[in-house]
């Protein structure tokens, strides 16, 4: 069965693979992109007009609307809109088409955590020649930073993750618990839960990689600091401790439900009111309603807990951008199609489909922060959302191997779930551990 | 009949186009498997071994390194702790199931049993069911919060221990595949069974044989090449345990390590980490390993044979 899987995979990377052939243009104009020259809107603006193939290898559902649109808007252009997999599938796939030197797509979704990596391996269009820097102002400070790698920009950021916390209004009104404002009135909250209701969890954890990071980003914590292929590592700063502080007694005293996210047991959890908040990204809303419907009307969303009473520190968990890839045929093209669906008309399609986005004119147009929530009982929690992403900390940069330091997150810091390992040595593992494999890599990690 | 021909070589004309047109025949015969085995078993082994001798990283490219990923692969702890977890399997799980499944042959066979055919068909059951839906419906199972264990412990009052902590994920694992494979080696030793005249056993109830006299005596020796076949069977499943891990993981990420199994290992390795390379040193020292063990136990079923 493994070997099948192997098998599957392959056979489907090389049908992908066949089919962006298909798409791929060879068109010749696109020849002089190559170079270092910087395009101007104008060879753009011409390219749009001309026309030609594009492949995009995306699996956002409500790029779907855009495609279609976009097309509308520019006949001679056919976009061929491939879902290569979610995430690590698609990373996997696209990983080896760049190996391969063929099939590679015109233009990738990559999630922020993951942008570096491709920045880093080459894979990518440094987009500063298309004149992608004069586009910062039209988005969030957090997700520009995430698209920005090493002094080039990457990527346009398609949506984003500002934190919040969701809540059972319903479970905490019944135990009068309030609102928790800081991390400790959390701990508070979480051990007056339990306590009421053992069969009751302040929230579920069994580690986490993209919720343990971001956490740290919230508390201030630069673990990770990237200059080229330079790396630190380093989890003793003030941030990730501060994080430990707090984490270890919850998991210590057994306050987190020992259930993972995406679980089948966690959509119950959360539609009865055994996990009774969420402490995570924006576009959590369309999950709990399609997945969790028992929930409907009972929750509601509020600013994340501080680590500092009074502050307003928030973070990004998750998000992705849009990509074009260094060895696809037609960049210009690709640009103008990343201009249009990420900064452009397509931002509201993809907003009217529920997308959370990252451009800051949406974020403060009153329709949009005026959406009632039925999930939330009419609460209009956009309102929190765009407040988040005003204050996410600067500064924070993932790994050019986060896709690998993720995977054996749980290796390393799920020890301390579920044995006597504590948070602070789980967390030095998953250093050594990731920096090790820096250094096969050719990093020189610290 | 083509003795003579081939023992004379001197005779250039004839014996040679006979002998082209001969082998010729020979191939359209066996050319299109060739060609499948060529592609589908050969060429893989080839190109992992030639992986296996390359390291392609993140900085600095591809690079021609010998043996250093084989050298790194018997240094790594990771590695053999994924060994000795399925030898440890092996040496438990397996004798279990087979015993098992050979008691139930046992019994199917002696004809005492009533309602053989539906015992037959639900103790088979489970090896029909997709690797990945029985350990998906496993999890469900074992879950301790919502799951079939939560349930009992809920409304029995009783504290059965989560089965997916983890001290106790193999064990669970080794459940799951025992129920799954008892069926299929069952029906191993029951074919094996069936081939057995049945003459002997009368002859042997004449000589005063009871049931475990002529199951010691006659069917045990009649059926240990099936008893071989089924070890080794068992050892290469052991070797490659996949599928139990990969979809447990979902439920218990921190039980379930990324070097859980040798297998598992190598696929994380590939696409977490993109060391494809070092991946293909771990899966031909492990092919390397599992061929040792298979054939040991092969020449000592063989001999106690003869």
């Amino acid at each position: 069965m493994s070997r099948f899987l192997k098998v599957a995979a392959v056979a489907s990377a090389a049908v992908l693979a066949l089919a962006a052939c298909g798409g791929g243009d060879d068109d010749s104009s696109s020849a002089g992109s190559s170079g270092g020259a910087t395009v101007t809107d104008a060879q753009v603006q011409a390219a749009l007009e001309k026309g030609g193939t594009l492949t995009v290898w995306a699996w956002e559902p409500t790029l779907k609307d855009v495609v279609t649109k976009f097309q509308e808007k520019y006949p001679n252009v056919k976009v061929d809109l491939v879902n290569a997999g979610t995430g690590d599938k698609q990373y996997t796939a696209l990983q080896n088409a760049i190996a391969a030197g063929k099939g590679v797509p015109d233009v990738g979704q990559i999630e922020y955590y993951a942008l570096p990596q491709f920045a880093i391996g080459k894979a990518l269009t440094n987009l500063g020649t298309y004149g992608a820097e004069s586009l910062k102002a039209d988005f969030n400070p957090g997700p520009w930073n995430s698209v920005n790698s090493g002094g080039g920009v990457y990527g346009l950021p398609m949506d984003s993750g500002p934190m919040a916390l969701y809540y059972n209004k319903e479970v905490f009104d019944k135990y009068k618990i309030e609102v928790p404002k800081t991390w400790t009135e959390y701990l508070d909250a979480a051990r007056k839960l339990h306590k009421a209701d053992p069969k009751a969890y302040i929230t579920n954890d069994t580690g986490d990689a993209g919720f343990t990071t971001s956490m740290i980003w919230q508390a201030g914590g630069k673990p990770y600091q990237v200059d080229g292929t330079n790396v630190t590592i380093n989890f003793n700063d003030p941030g990730s401790q501060e994080f430990v502080k707090v984490w270890q007694t919850l998991i210590s005293e057994k306050l987190l439900a020992p259930i993972s996210s995406w679980s089948d047991q966690w959509f119950q959890g959360i539609g009865n009111g055994s996990i009774a908040s969420l402490a995570t990204g924006a576009w959590m809303p369309a999950n709990f309603v399609s997945s969790a419907p028992g929930g409907s009307g009972k929750w509601r969303a509020a600013e994340l807990p501080q680590w500092t009473a009074g502050s307003n520190a928030s973070a990004e968990n998750g998000g992705s951008s849009l990509a074009i890839m260094d060895k696809g045929a037609n960049k210009e093209l690709a640009y103008g199609f990343l201009k249009y669906a990420n900064d452009g008309d397509g931002v509201q399609i993809r907003v009217d489909g529920g997308a959370f986005p990252a451009t800051s004119k949406t974020l403060a147009d009153p329709e949009w922060l005026g959406t009632e929530f039925k999930y939330f009982g009419g609460q209009k929690a956009n309102e929190i959302f765009a407040k988040s992403a005003q204050n996410v900390v600067t500064g924070w940069s993932y790994l050019p191997f986060q896709v690998y330091a993720n995977s054996v997150f749980n290796d390393t810091v799920g020890k301390a779930y579920v044995s006597d390992t504590t948070l602070t040595d789980g967390l030095k593992a998953w250093q050594d551990q990731s920096t090790k494999y820096g250094n096969e890599q050719g990093f020189t990690v610290k | 009949m083509a003795v003579p021909q081939l023992a004379a070589p001197p005779a250039v004309s004839p014996g040679g186009v006979r002998r082209k047109r001969r082998s010729y025949r020979a191939w359209q015969f066996v050319g299109p498997f060739m060609i499948v085995f060529a592609l589908v078993f050969l060429a893989p082994i080839a190109y992992s071994i030639y992986l296996s001798l390359y390291r392609n990283r993140l900085i600095g490219g591809n690079a021609f390194v010998g043996l250093d990923n084989y050298r790194q692969a018997l240094e790594d702890s990771q590695f053999w702790s994924a060994v000795g977890r399925v030898g440890l399997f092996l040496v438990v799980q397996v004798p279990i199931m087979l015993f098992l499944a050979l008691l139930v042959a046992l019994a199917l066979d002696s004809g005492r049993l009533y309602g053989k055919s539906f015992f037959r068909v639900t103790i088979f059951l489970p090896y029909a069911v997709p690797a990945v839906v029985a350990a998906l419906m496993w999890g469900f199972i074992y879950g301790s919060q919502f799951g079939l264990v939560g349930n009992l412990n809920d409304s029995l009052g009783w504290s059965l221990p989560d089965p997916l902590k983890p001290s106790l994920i193999l064990a669970s694992i080794g459940n799951i595949v025992t129920w799954e494979f008892i069926g299929y080696n069952m029906l191993i030793f029951y074919s094996a069974l069936q081939v057995v005249p049945k003459s002997l056993y009368e002859s042997a109830a004449i000589d005063g044989a009871g049931q475990f006299r002529i199951i010691r005596s006659i069917k045990l020796p009649a059926i240990r090449g099936a008893l071989v076949i089924a070890t080794i069977f068992s050892i290469i499943g052991s070797f490659q345990l996949f599928n139990e891990p990969a979809i447990l993981r979902n439920l218990a990420p921190n039980a379930i390590t990324t070097y859980f199994t040798p297998n598992f290992y190598a696929y994380s390795l590939t696409f977490s980490g993109q060391q494809f390379n070092y991946s293909a040193a771990v899966a031909v020292v492990m092919a390397v390993i599992t061929m040792i063990v298979a054939y040991v136990v092969q020449l000592r079923g063989t001999k106690e044979l003869g």
